[in-house]
């Protein structure tokens, strides 16, 4: 053994640079290659290659505040003794028309959906279903670039410019209340037009996600979303957690009064998202509908034949 | 001595011999293949200029064939890990004839599964975005960090064991081959000449990288279950699912390692070595995780149907009576059972009755993937119809491009690097016939 070793040594020297020293530094390299993964994000940012690039809440305006300077808390109440699924007006949904037309929601989108669920004992109730705002946000929690966040006024947004289209939160959103665009979306040349911001998702983007938007910037200006307005029988009210005040255009209530007096519940509320839209249990009595009294009108788009090149898409 | 010799001669002309030879029928199957990858890319195309609508997926089942794939591909990324990791670790002296393909597979596969990922994107052009804006709460930048890391440390632990055999080209090919390739083997070979303290730094270098790739492996297809598990569906809502992927990764890795196995024993005559045993041994391991998988089965199933909370009713008539009934029961029957049948049966005990096997189970697996993603989905959050989902020409063509790009990459690396870790088997023979201070061919020399 040392006989060899002796003999080969003049050799051995030539390459002995590329021996241990040269290997080990090489695993070596190879494992570091490893570790700028978890740092990349930070060396990306650090190298300025994310300037210009929009910061996490995109284009938003400041938080609406009280008099007292409390930022608001957006909040919903949908009392379904008024809501009979436009049942006795003959017409679709108008909370989803009114919805689609403020906003341009492309087909077959419906950011405010009414749902006809059947009642325990027989019979159906309708329950027109916006995003629920929660404030613990399945979806929040799984995007994976913060596109979809949570906002100081207690409601969920995406920014459909950031969106990378990988639809985790349409699989984790226990409401189906996502949307996506799935091909050019089928949207009016005016919305073209439009200042694109987070809360206000005009025009539609093709590969990205939309949602219900609880319309924040319209609550700051003091108008009530566009559902609230185009409710025929007041079911819907927009109000103020933090002030406590609710109002559905015709009368104003004290919140939490209303809510407890009237036995609010919350849709799903064992899966702990905290939802921000509180429902009045009930089946459109108070407007006159017999639970009995299945179906409602289907939801219309109005724009199909003026929006050019669009394609439409079922859910 | 002399006989051992011939030996060594011999399993190096095997080793040597794709890349020496190289038949219109490998050329023929390079075409084959890029022609269906050049179809995967055109419809590609046409998914990029119209969107994801040209799939089947929709708002209700809004993830289908990609992310099934996705899942499938990262899971037979760990054929190499078991084959060369954990049979390495508990010293299985049989499995050394196909480590070095196992470990390939490992790296193609999860080049192939990260694509599908940016191929389910609907917004492909902001994909740095995960880079830029990652969230570490996101269980998707969790499998962005373990398919990386994955993939580093697989390449790692394919490359080092290589570099003697690497030499080993380099030295015998030396002026008879391109330069490219002379060139190629010279640089990857990192001047590798034997010498005890190399083989020694090599063999720490394995020893530490072994123990390594385990806990990669393992958690990587447990973060690709979370992806599912952390979200408030029915089907998907189990703290199993880690265990369940991991164990249905390793089950359709060795399946796929026999499949490949098969081809290139048929193809490059491999038959000394890769021998019957090969085949029998890895068919007893998949017939151990159809177990496991069984087991994992009955209590997922059972912890679910039992309570049959909400939507589980809906959710076990689609599996068991309705919709998905015979890709489920093919996958328990066919898939699970199968593989058990097989091994059981001294009949089917053989080369032929171990590739059905897991030919089987690769379809199987894929289905389980299929129905895991599309039945979770599908289960209704609220009162509405039931959606339904069907991949299109664009999502199987793209299925296609996938399989046949895994196969025309694994098919090239036959063709540049040696398929059969030389040295190893060199070792294990030795230790066997029991011979020992032999003279050796300069790439292998060592000081007895």
């Amino acid at each position: 053994m040392d006989d060899e070793t002796t003999t080969r040594s003049p050799a051995v020297t030539d390459t002995s640079q590329f021996d241990r020293r040269r290997f080990l530094r090489i695993i070596g390299l190879g494992a570091l290659a490893v570790v700028p993964l978890p740092v990349l994000p930070e060396l990306i940012r650090a190298a300025g290659l994310a300037e210009g690039q929009p910061e996490p809440v995109h284009d938003m305006s400041a938080p609406a505040r009280t008099r007292d300077g409390r930022i608001r808390q957006w909040t919903m109440i949908i009392d379904l003794r008024s809501c009979d699924g436009c049942q006795s007006i003959g017409q679709p949904p108008r909370c989803t028309a009114a919805c689609i037309e403020g906003h341009f929601a492309p087909e077959p989108m419906e950011w405010i959906e009414v749902f006809e669920a059947e009642l325990p004992g027989g019979g159906t109730r309708f329950v027109p279903t916006p995003c629920q705002q929660c404030q613990n946000p399945p979806c929040v929690n799984v995007c994976p670039v913060a596109a979809t966040f949570s906002t100081p006024e207690g409601t969920v947004l995406i920014d459909q410019e950031r969106c990378i289209g990988c639809r985790i939160c349409m699989a984790s959103c226990p409401y189906d209340r996502r949307f996506f665009n799935w091909g050019n979306a089928p949207i009016p040349p005016e919305s073209l037009l439009a200042d694109y911001s987070p809360e206000h998702q005009v025009p539609a983007k093709k590969g990205t996600v939309m949602k219900c938007d609880f319309c924040p910037d319209m609550a700051r200006t003091g108008t009530l979303p566009y559902c609230v307005q185009g409710c025929p029988q007041q079911a819907i009210y927009y109000g103020d957690l933090e002030e406590d005040i609710a109002t559905n255009g015709r009368v104003v209530v004290a919140a939490s009064r209303f809510l407890a007096e009237n036995d609010a519940y919350l849709l799903k509320e064992d899966l702990g998202t905290k939802p921000r839209v509180y429902y009045i249990p009930g089946h459109g009595e108070a407007v006159g509908r017999d639970a009995f009294t299945p179906d409602r009108q289907p939801t219309e788009w109005p724009w199909m034949e003026r929006a050019e090149g669009a394609v439409t898409w079922s859910r | 001595m002399v006989a051992l010799n011939e030996w060594q001669e011999r399993l190096e002309e095997t080793a040597l011999a794709p890349v020496r030879r190289t038949g219109p029928r490998f050329w023929a199957l390079v075409a084959f293949l890029l022609a269906v990858i050049g179809w995967g890319a055109y419809a590609y195309s046409v998914q990029l200029r119209d969107g994801l609508i040209v799939t089947g997926m929709r708002d209700r089942i809004s993830w289908g064939l990609y992310i099934a794939t996705f899942v499938f591909f990262i899971g037979i990324s760990h054929a190499g890990t078991l084959i060369s990791a954990i049979l390495r670790v508990s010293q299985a002296r049989w499995r050394t004839p196909v480590t070095r393909l196992a470990e390939f597979i490992t790296v193609v596969a999860l080049i192939c599964g990260a694509s599908f990922v940016i191929i389910d994107l609907g917004r492909p052009d902001r994909v740095l975005n995960v880079f830029i804006y990652g969230r570490w709460q996101s269980p998707i930048i969790w499998d962005v960090l373990a398919i990386t890391t994955y993939l580093t440390a697989s390449v790692t632990y394919l490359f080092v064991p290589m570099i003697p055999d690497l030499a080993l080209f380099r030295d015998r090919l030396s002026g008879k081959t391109s330069r490219w390739r002379s060139g190629l083997y010279r640089v990857l070979a990192i001047g590798w000449n034997g010498n005890v303290t190399q083989r020694r730094s090599l063999a720490s270098a394995i020893g530490v990288l072994m123990i390594l790739i385990v806990p990669i492996a393992v958690s990587v297809h447990t973060v690709v279950s979370w992806i599912f598990a952390m979200t408030l569906r029915v089907p998907w809502d189990s703290a199993l699912f880690g265990a369940f992927f991991v164990a249905g990764a390793i089950f359709s890795g060795i399946s796929i390692l026999i499949i490949v196995m098969a081809i290139l024993r048929r193809a490059y005559h491999l038959e000394k070595y890769v021998t019957e045993k090969h085949f029998v041994y890895l068919g007893y391991l998949m017939a151990t995780f159809a177990a496991i998988m069984i087991y994992g089965n009955i209590s997922e199933l059972l912890v679910h149907g039992y309570k049959f909370a909400e939507g589980v009713e809906f959710h076990f008539r689609q599996l068991f009576l309705a919709d998905f009934a015979p890709l489920f029961w093919f996958y328990l029957v066919g898939g699970l059972v199968g593989p058990i049948v097989i091994a059981l049966l001294p009949a089917t005990r053989n080369v032929r009755g171990m590739v059905a096997a897991a030919i089987l189970v690769t379809l199987a697996m894929w289905i389980e993937r299929y129905v895991i993603v599309v039945t979770g989905l599908r289960v209704p959050l609220m009162p509405y119809e039931p959606a339904s989902y069907a991949p299109t020409w664009v999502e199987w063509s793209l299925l296609a491009a996938g399989l046949a790009l895994f196969a025309l990459l694994i098919a090239v690396f036959t063709k540049v690097f040696p398929i059969i870790a030389v040295w190893e088997v060199a070792e294990d023979h030795e230790a066997t016939v029991g011979a020992s201070g032999i003279a050796r061919p300069a790439a292998l020399e060592t000081k007895n």
